[in-house]
């Protein structure tokens, strides 16, 4: 297959697993392309690129701002903060504002679910979803994937855990569907109350013992706590949800076998993870940061192909 | 369609030999010298020249490359198909060498274009030269001339030259095809 099934890229579930495999294909030039002295393609030198972060972001959006002028896209940045989404102008409004001005394509981050499939259906380009509240963040799970492919050859039969804020994370939901999608065996671990109800329904395992978790697992995937989508209180303490759920050396030295650890970042160090774990050489933290840009010009090079 | 057969393994394989010799005559040892295969098809001819070099000529050591020009290409979003890459393998400098391009035809010369363009990520070379097996003249759409040439052939727009290699296809072969 040389095209991808989709138009936009809104999330892992309209995907196929020929989709992501292409999309991997593709990452691995993309990332000898970025390891060459000089980094920059000129694939997409006619397309222009609006990033519209309605919500804060570094990482994301610095990695797709990266990887769209390493394939040498026009690009504008716009932050909901500074702009006329405070003076009460509606999302449709504000996007079809910014596609008169000859965009072809958008990469939104929004606080709502499923702000980018509304987009999609009412404005005329491609849409990437860079994270709509705690629904999706394709990407992210994406180039999850890919480094766990890269680091241990492939994803398909190999045993994931995602450790931490279920309930509220949209990292946590893509990288089910593109494990699942994928044949890997997938658990979930958390404190209950930050499991969602119907997490039975997506073919996944739950487990609220660590150690259990991490014995069975090869990738420990740790989330953050999503402090600011908490509105009541979850557990009693950060001291206590740490000592739960937190890993730190002496857990993962007591394991009979080396799991490698991931962390979509940010980071909050002595929470989840203690820093001798996040910068020991089971962490691929750093290694996600780097294919993440690769991931996003294979997304990119393969939705702006479809623009005619 | 049908198929007209240009070229065959033998004559095939007294070209290979003609221009092994000619680089030969101008890079002597190869050792300023590199040689960079254009994907995907470029690839086998550089590979097999590469082959004939060191075993019947003793050149002792060749940098041998692969360049995709997948990402450089003029005609991005311009067909109906995405444009699928293939892999770049260069772990050499290419600063101040002399770099000999090597692709199994030459047509519009678009292809040599991108893979200027693409080689530049590489350094800067110390000159550039292009070897081809089979030159479609009259039908540049670019000023690109190579300076080592198997065969140079007329064929009309809709014919199309369909080089085959025996480690990829079976047999050395190179057939003019009427589409």
């Amino acid at each position: 297959m040389s095209e991808l099934s989709v138009k936009h890229l809104l999330g892992i579930k309209y995907l196929k697993e020929t989709d992501i495999q292409l999309i991997f294909e593709t990452a691995d030039h993309f990332k000898e392309v970025i390891n060459r002295s000089i980094k920059k393609v000129p694939s997409l030198r006619d397309i222009t690129i609006a990033n519209i972060f309605f919500e804060n972001s570094t990482r994301t959006k610095l990695s797709f701002e990266l990887a769209e002028k390493r394939l040498s896209a026009d690009v504008l940045n716009f932050s909901a903060s500074q702009s006329s989404v405070k003076k009460g102008e509606t999302l449709i409004d504000t996007v079809n504002n910014i596609l008169s001005m000859k965009v072809d394509m958008v990469v939104m981050r929004h606080p709502n679910p499923g702000a980018g499939i509304f987009l999609s259906k009412h404005v005329n380009a491609s849409i990437v979803n860079a994270g709509d509240g705690a629904h999706e963040h394709p990407t992210q799970a994406l180039l999850d994937s890919y480094s766990i492919r890269e680091k241990l050859g492939d994803v398909a039969g190999k045993n994931v855990v995602i450790v931490g804020d279920i309930l509220h994370s949209r990292v946590a939901l893509s990288n089910i569907f593109a494990l699942k999608l994928q044949g890997a065996n997938v658990k979930v671990c958390g404190p209950k109350t930050l499991l969602p109800k119907y997490i039975d329904s997506l073919g996944v395992g739950v487990e609220t013992n660590l150690r259990k978790a991490l014995e069975w697992c090869d990738v420990a995937n740790m989330l953050r706590i999503q402090n600011e989508r908490l509105d009541i209180s979850y557990f009693p303490t950060t001291r206590e949800y740490t000592q739960q759920f937190g890993v730190n050396k002496k857990l993962l030295d007591s394991l009979d076998k080396e799991i490698v650890i991931m962390h979509p970042g940010p980071i909050n160090r002595g929470v989840e993870i203690t820093s001798d774990v996040a910068d020991s050489k089971q962490s691929i933290i750093l290694n996600q940061v780097e294919n993440g840009v690769a991931i996003r010009m294979a997304v990119i090079y393969l939705l702006a192909s479809k623009i005619k | 369609m049908s198929e007209k057969v240009l070229l065959s393994s033998k004559e095939i394989n007294i070209i290979l030999h003609r221009l092994a010799c000619q680089l030969l005559e101008t890079h002597l040892n190869f050792e300023n010298t590199v040689l960079i295969g254009i994907q995907p098809r470029g690839k086998f001819l550089a590979q097999r020249l590469t082959k004939i070099l060191q075993e019947e000529y003793n050149v002792k050591h060749i940098d041998v490359g692969f360049l995709d020009i997948t990402f450089y290409r003029d005609d991005f979003r311009r067909g109906d198909k995405t444009l699928e890459a293939t892999k770049t393998k260069i772990d050499f400098l290419v600063e101040d060498k002399n770099v000999v391009l090597i692709d199994d035809v030459l047509y519009t010369g678009r292809s040599i274009n991108a893979a200027l363009t693409a080689l530049q990520s590489f350094g800067r070379p110390k000159d550039v030269e292009l070897l081809c097996l089979i030159d479609r003249r009259f039908s540049r759409h670019l000023p690109i001339q190579p300076n080592y040439r198997g065969r140079q052939v007329d064929a009309i727009n809709d014919e199309k030259v369909k080089v085959m290699w025996e480690e990829n296809d079976g047999e050395d072969i190179i057939y003019l095809v009427n589409r």
